[in-house]
């Protein structure tokens, strides 16, 4: 996959820039960005060949869509991509703007980017809607440079209907937001065991502390350990069921905001600063750790199943999760 | 970071392994009670091994000209979780079949292959490992067990080791033991032997643990003249021979499954009450049990490609330790937060043996701080 990443990784690094991250963040267009992410065509990737697209399963993007969380884009790329297959798989033509997913049909809920989305796909219970973001009352949330927004409608949402997966679209965006967990979790790990090879005190760098290298080991067991998940995620495709779903998105929440209080452990009161980047991917993490079901949701979702069945654990596991 | 450490998918069982393992197992296995089957890797049967000896079980990735299976890590990977899942007695094979097997076969002269492999392959010949002495534990280079050159190239060994896991039942020790220099010197003039137990000199005391087992023992070595083949590899090449053997014990199930006997029995407990207050328990255990599955799968993704997985075998080990260490002490708590509910006796002296039993879980082969160290040193911090 490395002919896929490399080139749209590449993009990401020169159109996400911290600078252009923050300047969205604080109000700034997202339209620009946007335009050259739809044109360099990755967007498209999960659409099938038949409406345009490439085709892509969803373990081949998987490492794009960790690329972008690892970027802290501020626009919804592995939303879009998943809304334009199942919008596609529709036969209608997904509108070329930024979509946002909303996996729930409680008016009021928060929408990760719902910002800067154009439209929002919405998970009715029973179909699945496309409505534009406006229709929607979008409310800031007031955290400081939050980009999710409160959405509610009056009656029911208006907007095309579109095939609801048999689950609905909780699961696959919580595998989405665990993809995105993975990806901040190798960026912060790779970042956070730099700064300990740089940063000097009692006179060596702080990363030759055993105490420290104990702690980097761990957040990098727990970096893999998310990766692996959601790539266990990934690998069920756009009809990933909830079980599967649980696995990664339980691990992925779970890790979260351990990988996060490493990061800001190890970088000290400079991590905690708005200027420095960090800042970026771990209000991420918690953000996503929540978005889409936190573990303690999918663990009774998980544990719940796995009591109706009397086969044994590995068993069990095996038939339903890696199945 | 770790690029190449990914999910992986276990390849089709072709060979039906899942099914031949089963079948030994109903008639073994699944009529001991709960305790026992809790003990799985110190449940020691030569029966049993020699039952998977004869079904074709032991020595799946060795060559099928020493009487191997001529497999690969993924097909050892579905026979040891079938094992482990089901808390198979598998210590009477469980260090040859491992590692044992696996470094004569690379180490050893073609002679020591044809000695050794094959009858390990059957499940006759049972094997401990003796690095860890009185003064050294995870500091493995300070051994000081000595073995000396004898007139025509002949071995004399003086020392003890301790804490070796099965030395009572065992027939052969594979020794890490000084052959020149001293403690100062390090890692440099280590050397690996075969000691036959049997022979004038050997003297081993089981040692009593804490659940009242006794898995491991000191062994003493008064004077005991070994052949010159009892070297294994090279002489003063012992301690990267031994940095390959635990490579082999760091990857693979075995790091994973050491509780889920118990958590078998929890999980049958809450059923048959109908319990469901614990649904986000059970789901945070078999979320983190899966979780290690793929990462275990991952790991030996890695050594099917003829890589030596280090530092992914040292994550999945650390991990899933953690795990199996957490496991006892989560069900515990539930249990006991509902003290009006009974507990069947049988459950109760599974769950106090495994949480009697849990610390060693992270000391062999490795203690956590040793692990993350390997870990960190691949991260670029040592």
């Amino acid at each position: 996959m490395n002919e896929l990443l490399s080139p749209f990784d590449g993009l990401l690094e020169r159109l996400a820039t911290p600078e252009a991250i923050k300047a969205i963040e604080t109000g700034a267009s997202p339209a620009a960005m946007w335009r050259d992410l739809d044109e360099s065509g990755f967007l498209d990737a999960l659409v099938d060949e038949a409406h345009g697209g490439s085709g892509l399963a969803l373990a081949d993007v998987e490492p794009l869509i960790a690329a972008a969380g690892a970027r802290a884009v501020p626009l919804p790329i592995a939303e879009t991509m998943v809304a334009r297959a199942l919008i596609a798989a529709a036969g209608i033509a997904a509108p070329r703007g930024p979509i946002a997913i909303a996996g729930s049909a409680q008016a009021g809920q928060t929408v990760p980017l719902g910002l800067v989305a154009e439209h929002v796909l919405l998970d009715t219970g029973t179909t699945l809607v496309l409505a534009a973001r406006d229709d929607l009352t979008p409310a800031v949330t007031g955290v400081h440079r939050d980009l999710a927004a409160r959405i509610t409608w009056d009656g029911a949402p208006q907007g095309l209907s579109v095939a609801r997966p048999d689950h609905g679209l909780r699961p696959i965006a919580a595998v989405l937001r665990a993809t995105l967990i993975a990806g901040a979790a190798a960026r912060l790990t790779e970042q956070t065991t730099a700064y300990a090879n740089d940063r000097v005190q009692f006179g060596k760098p702080i990363g030759k502390q055993q105490a420290l290298q104990q702690q980097l080991a761990v957040m990098a067991e727990d970096m893999i350990a998310a990766r692996i998940a959601a790539q266990l995620g990934c690998a069920a495709g756009l009809t990933v069921s909830p079980l599967q779903a649980a696995v990664a998105k339980a691990t992925a929440s779970a890790l979260a905001p351990r990988i996060a209080n490493t990061a800001h452990a190890v970088h000290g009161a400079i991590g905690i600063s708005e200027e420095f980047a960090l800042q970026l991917l771990t209000r991420r993490l918690h953000e996503w750790r929540l978005a889409d079901g936190s573990e303690g949701y999918w663990t009774a979702v998980l544990g719940g199943a796995r009591l109706a069945d009397p086969a044994p654990s590995v068993d069990w596991v095996r038939a339903r999760v890696f199945a | 970071m770790f690029d190449t450490f990914a999910f992986a998918t276990l390849p089709e069982d072709h060979g039906g392994l899942r099914q031949a393992v089963r079948e030994i197992i109903a008639r073994h296995v699944a009529t001991l009670p709960l305790e026992r089957r809790a003990r799985s890797w110190q449940g020691f049967d030569s029966a049993f091994s020699r039952a998977l000896g004869a079904a074709g079980l032991l020595g799946l990735t060795l060559p099928t000209a020493y009487g191997g299976g001529g497999l690969g890590p993924f097909e050892r990977f579905i026979v040891v979780e079938e094992l482990l899942s089901a808390g198979a007695p598998v210590a009477a094979h469980w260090i040859a079949d491992r590692q044992s097997a696996p470094l004569i076969l690379n180490f050893g002269t073609e002679a020591q292959r044809q000695a050794y492999i094959p009858r390990i392959c059957r499940g006759e010949l049972v094997f401990c490992i003796g690095m860890s002495e009185p003064g050294s534990g995870s500091d493995l280079a300070s051994v000081r067990t000595r073995a000396e050159r004898t007139a025509g190239g002949r071995w004399r060994v003086n020392g003890q080791k301790i804490w070796t896991t099965n030395a009572m039942h065992s027939d052969c020790m594979i020794a890490l033991v000084r052959t020149s220099g001293t403690a100062a010197d390090r890692n440099a003039g280590l050397s690996q032997l075969i000691i036959d137990l049997k022979a004038p000199g050997v003297t081993v005391r089981p040692i009593v643990d804490l659940t009242g087992d006794a898995h491991f023992a000191e062994v003493f070595f008064d004077n005991v003249e070994l052949g010159e083949d009892a070297l294994i590899g090279s002489e003063g090449e012992g301690w990267s021979q031994v940095v390959a053997e635990l490579a082999f014990e760091r990857s693979g199930p075995e790091r994973i499954y050491s509780s889920v006997v118990l958590l078998d029995a929890w999980v049958a407990h809450l059923q048959a009450l109908g319990r469901r207050d614990a649904d986000a328990l059970v789901g945070r255990l078999t979320a983190e049990l899966a979780t290690l599955r793929a990462m275990s799968i991952a790991c030996t993704a890695r050594l099917a490609l003829g890589e030596s997985p280090v530092v992914e075998a040292s994550i999945v080990k650390d991990r899933g330790t953690t795990f199996e260490q957490d496991l006892p002490l989560a069900i515990a708590d539930d249990l006991a937060a509902h003290p009006d509910e009974l507990v069947s006796a049988d459950l109760y002296r599974a769950l106090m043996y495994v949480t009697h039993i849990a610390p060693s879980f992270s000391l062999r082969g490795g203690t956590r701080e040793i692990l993350r160290g390997i870990i960190a040193r691949g991260m670029g911090l040592r």
